[in-house]
Order: structure tokens, then sequence, then C-alpha cells
């Protein structure tokens, strides 16, 4: 069972796949500016993640080694095309934000990345696990760029006033940087390094 | 004519780049900058790749998926733009695998110097990305040519860039915490301010 | 049978292929209708949004009743009927060099290269009494291309509410075109002057109240000189000679039946 939680828990803060392995950046820098297309895209990488570890190892005994890949990206592809479709139907306003990005999570390495490294090699349980997992790490990562962009350069979480601002005649000056997209690199750079001076193990050598 | 292109060109280059101002290709953006030379040959490679699968990606588009695309062949109404993204990362994918062998035969030295980077590649979502954009912005062939080459320019600019900083960096002496990857996201904010001067020029 | 016999890696793909193709088109053919639905209902939000009569909570096809969408005919300045309203999509014919033409340099202001001949416009009507005229609209700000809709009173001068439902302009900034206050403004501006001559523009800063020429001015927007000086382009374009002037002072003169 503590094997169970260790693969479930250990992507969130020991093995982040954004923090530690920069994995599964590119497509989810552009939608942190507002929390809500951030909570989607999150659900939607958690599914595909989870979707795609399960499906990997299932048939992993039975996939040639020679088209390995193309197969992986094959289900990811597909997986990706049906949340598409989805938020298409029952989310039309956030997935019209996303627009491309929601398509980028093909290239989103953490994807593929989590279909080879583990699901190639464990059973279907253990990969579900993996799957949500990495995806909760990766959503951690992001849930956090996003509060911080939202509250400090509109004064909002979710489209919810917190700090009303001056355009609609409250006090707070909102930060214009925070909604453009370097502020998300700087948030990252600071997240990693509080979560390195908590976990000093994960400090890079110097080479 | 010729300043339409050349505007667009500028453009996928400096104000719409791929990795400063969308962030795409991210992963190997920071995980592949540490040194000049290695920088410079994944740029090339994407460069080449970007500017084959872009067109490549715009005649499939254009003659087998859109609306109507299949009018050519008498068949009416059809609209398969929704198996668009399995299209593309299968293009790409094949695409990669065919200009290994390729290389691999005809140029060998380039071959051995791009190395590792060149399956790399087929998850760089610079190069899902600038497909997509051509789509979304409904790019006519001779404009996909541009953005391709362009957009692919543009990302190798910002990646030798950051390994040139990245490089010099090394004599800094930088909060033990911060070393490595924290900073890198920092120098990238850095250089993505920077490369948002270039915001609203029009040519 | 091997693993990496050549039969075996046929079939697996084959497998793959089929399966994962079933999923997807049954997903796509099971969501089209629902989606189909979601552009339709998206749009008509922002015509009501735009002519103020949208209401959060009301089902959007019964507010929609009150609309009536003709097409009109840039050219001739009237109404025709050559389309279809339903699947009518401007956006579409400007691709065709029969139904659209460029717009030359001097009086391209909207910077959208080409302009179709023909437009929807959207009707609010009590019996034959036109209440409000909805025109669509669009122009280059500062990074994007922005469409909107602003909505004309009965006297076609006066704005009743203007909003842009898509847009890329940077948020914060640019993006407070999307600011309920900024749009609230526009209630009551005038575009054209007494003797019909273009008026509208966009101040620098907010608009003094007192000033007599007040209600021709909209306030700009704090940090985005570009985009609001798109915004200003746009409607000088779109309200100009090249554009709705003259369906708008026909329709001023005949009314809406000939």
């Amino acid at each position: 069972m503590s094997k169970a939680k260790d693969v479930l828990l250990d992507p969130i803060f020991n093995k982040n796949p954004i923090g530690l392995q920069i994995l599964g950046i590119c497509s989810a820098l552009a939608v942190t500016s507002k929390l809500e297309t951030v909570l989607v895209m999150c659900l939607a990488v958690i599914f595909v993640l989870a979707g795609s570890n399960v499906s990997v190892s299932l048939i992993r005994r039975q996939v040639p080694d020679s088209i390995r890949i193309i197969v992986e990206i094959t289900i990811i592809a597909t997986l990706v095309i049906i949340v598409d479709q989805f938020l298409k139907a029952f989310a039309f306003g956030v997935s019209k934000q996303l627009s491309v990005f929601v398509g980028l999570i093909i290239t989103n390495c953490i994807v593929l990345g989590r279909a080879e490294a583990f699901a190639m090699k464990n059973s279907p349980g253990m990969s579900l696990l993996d799957g949500i997992g990495n995806g909760l790490g990766y959503s951690v990562v992001l849930l956090l760029v996003g509060f911080f962009r939202e509250l400090l350069g509109a004064g909002k979480l979710l489209g919810f006033t917190i700090l009303p601002s001056t355009n609609d005649g409250g006090w707070y000056l909102p930060n214009g940087l925070m909604l453009l997209p370097p502020s998300a690199f700087f948030i990252i750079g600071l997240l990693i390094w509080a979560l390195r001076s908590w976990k000093t193990e994960q400090v890079e050598e110097e080479n | 004519m010729l300043e339409h292109y050349l505007s667009l060109l500028m453009k996928a280059i400096f104000v719409e780049n791929m990795a400063l101002a969308f962030f795409l290709g991210m992963c190997t953006f920071l995980a592949v900058s540490k040194k000049v030379d290695t920088a410079i040959g994944l740029g090339v490679a994407v460069i080449v790749v970007q500017t084959i699968t872009v067109p490549v990606n715009n005649l499939i588009y254009q003659y087998l998926l859109k609306e109507d695309a299949l009018i050519w062949l008498g068949i009416e109404g059809t609209d398969l733009t929704f198996i668009g993204l399995i299209c593309y990362i299968g293009v790409i994918a094949a695409m990669v695998q065919i200009l290994e062998m390729v290389l691999d035969r005809y140029v060998p030295a380039l071959y051995n110097a791009l190395g590792i980077f060149l399956p790399l590649i087929t998850v760089n979502c610079a190069i899902l990305g600038g497909s997509l954009f051509m789509v979304e912005r409904d790019y006519n062939f001779s404009e996909s040519v541009v953005f391709g080459l362009g957009s692919g320019i543009g990302w190798a600019l910002a990646l030798t860039a950051l390994a040139g900083i990245r490089e010099k960096m090394k004599y800094a002496d930088v909060p033990v915490g911060l070393r490595g990857l924290g900073l890198t996201f920092m120098i990238t904010g850095l250089m993505a301010m920077a490369f948002m001067a270039f915001s609203g020029i029009q040519l | 049978m091997s693993r990496d016999s050549t039969s075996k890696i046929l079939s697996v793909a084959l497998l793959l292929c089929l399966v994962c193709s079933i999923l997807v088109s049954s997903a796509a053919v099971l969501l089209s209708d629902r989606q189909q639905r979601n552009k339709i209902e998206e749009k008509r939000k922002n015509i009501l949004l735009a002519a103020g009569l949208y209401r959060a909570g009301e089902p959007i096809d019964a507010l929609y009743q009150q609309v009536e969408q003709r097409i009109i005919d840039l050219q001739s300045g009237w109404f025709s009927d050559r389309f279809d309203p339903l699947d009518f999509d401007s956006r579409a014919l400007v691709k065709d060099p029969e139904l659209s033409r460029g717009i030359p340099d001097p009086l391209d202001l909207a910077d959208i290269k080409r302009r179709s001949h023909y437009k929807d416009v959207y009707l609010v009507r009590e019996g034959k009494q036109l209440q409000q005229l909805i025109l669509p609209v669009h122009g280059k700000g500062l990074w994007s291309t922005m469409y909107g809709f602003i909505s004309l009173a009965d006297d076609l001068t006066t704005v009743r509410g203007f909003s842009f439902y898509e847009h890329g302009e940077t948020p914060g900034l640019g993006g407070e075109i999307d600011n309920p206050n900024w749009k609230r403004q526009w209630q009551g501006k005038r575009i054209y002057g007494d003797n019909g001559e273009l008026r509208i523009e966009i101040a620098k800063g907010t608009v003094d109240k007192s000033e007599p020429d007040a209600v021709y001015k909209a306030d700009g927007l704090a940090g985005s000189t570009l985009t609001a000086r798109g915004v200003g382009n746009l409607l000088k374009y779109w309200m100009g000679a090249d554009g709705y002037q003259p369906f708008l002072e026909r329709l001023k003169q005949q009314g809406l039946e000939p």
C-alpha cells in the first residue's frame, strides 16, 4: 500500500515534474494569467495523463518496440482530441481562451515522458496512480502561478474581486506585469527557489 | 507583395517569438541551453524541421481537412478539422524520422552534429504550435513557408541567446537554491520582457 | 509470433488506428450539435450584449427573438436577399475575389486589407418602428484584429452599446476594452454631427464632460494608446463612406420600408 501512496504523492513535492524534471512547461505558462483557465487546463492534463498511462500500460506487452513512440503519441493525441471536443461542447467560453494550448497537451513532455518511463514497465493500476500524481504535481505549480498572477495582476480570483482595482473605483492598482507572460517565469523561478530551500537535496550540482 | 512576406518573417522572428512570446518548446529550451554549441545544433534542426512541417501541414489542411476541402475529389460538405491534431503530429513524427534517415545517408557530418536532438524535436511544442498557429491564422501556402522559416529562426535565436547568457552566468555567485533551473527561469523571463519591446511594431 | 515481426507491427498499428479513429470520430460526431449550438449562442449573446438586451440567466434563444438578422449590400447601400442570413459568414466572403475587394491604403483606416461587399446587420424593432440597429465592426488593435458589435439607437447616430467579442489585446492594458465601465461610457455618444459628418473620436485620457464636443468623444484607455487608436480608426472606417454610412443615410431617409 505504501508503494501506491509513494507513486501518487511523490510527484507533488519530491519529484515534481516541473520543479525538478523540467517537463511540461511549454503549454502551461501562456494560460496561467487567470485561475479559471488554469483549472480547466489542469483537469484536462490529469485526464490525459491518467488515460494515456492506463492505456499504454494495458497494451505494453503487445506493442512492438519499433513503433512504440508513435503508438504512444497516437493514444495521447486521441485522448487530447476527445478532451478538446468535450471542452468545445461543454465549456465553450474557456475552450476559446485556451485555443491552441489544449492541442499542445500532446507535446506536453510529461505525458509522453510518463508513458515511456513508467507505464511501459508497470501495471495499469500503478500507472493510473502515477498519471494522477504527476498531473497533480503539475497542477500544484500551475495553480500557484495562476493564483499569484490573477490576484496581483487583476485583483481577482476566479473572476471574483478580492482587491478592488482603481479602474473600478477601488484602491488597488493592479500590477500589469503580472498579466504579461514574463511574470510566469519569475513566479516559477521563485517557486523553485522556495522548494529547493525547503528540500535542499534538490539543489543542482555546479558544473 | 515582397513587403508582406518580409513583414511576416520579421514578425515571426521577433514580435511573435515562439519561445519568448508564446512559451513554446520550453522543455527543450530550458534543458538544452547550457552550452552555445549544442544550442546552435538544436536551433538549426528546429529551423529545418519547422520550415518543412508547417508547409506540409498547410497542404494537408488545405486539401484534406478544411471545410469542403475535398471538393477537388468531387466530395462536398466534409469537415475533418477535428482530426487535425493527430495528422499534424503524425506528419511531424514522420518528417523527423525521414529527415534523420536522409541526413544519415547524405550528410553524415550534419547528422552526427545534430545527434540526439533530431528525435527530441517530435515532442517540441514549438513545432506543433507552429502548425496550429498556421491553421488558426489561415495562412496560404507561401505564407506558411515564410512563417515556418521565421518561427524556426526566432526559436533558434532565443535558444542561442539564452545559452550565451547561461555560459556567462557560471561566473556569478548565485544563492544556492536558485542555481540551475530557478535562475534559468528568471533569465528567460527577463529575455521575454526584452523581446516585448518589439511589440506593436508595424512593418 | 515475435513481438517485432512485420505482421505483428502492422496488425498492432492497424488495430490501434481503428480503435482511435472510432473513439475520435464518435466524440466529434456526438458532440458536434452541441458545439454548433454553442457557436451560434455565443454570437447571439454578443449581439444582445451590444444591444444592451442581454440578461444573465435568461435563455438566449428567447431573448434573441426580438432580433432580426438582415444582409446588406455595401455597394448599393441597401438590403440584399442574395444570401440566407442563417449561414451567412462575412469572414468567409472576404476570401472570395468576386464578393469582396481590397481597400486602397489611404482608405484602410481599420487596417483590414479587404472588405466583403455584404455584411450582416441586426434589427430590433417594434412593429415597423426601428429601435436599434446593430452593426458588426472589426479592425486592428495593437496585437490582433478586434471584432465587435456597435448598436445604434433609432436616430442612427446615438450609440446604444459597443462591445468586442474577440480580440487578443494585452490583458489589463488594451484588454480593458472589455472593462464594463469603459463600455458603458459609449452609451449616448454620437457618431455623426448635425450635418451628417463623421465626428466620433477617441480622446487622449478622460473626456471632460463640460466640453461642448464631449458627446463626440470617448475616453481613451490608460496605458494602451495603440489599442484605443485602433478602436477609433475602425469606427472611422466602418462608420465612414466606405463602410455603413451610405446605408445608414438611405435608411434615415427612407425608413425600413422603401
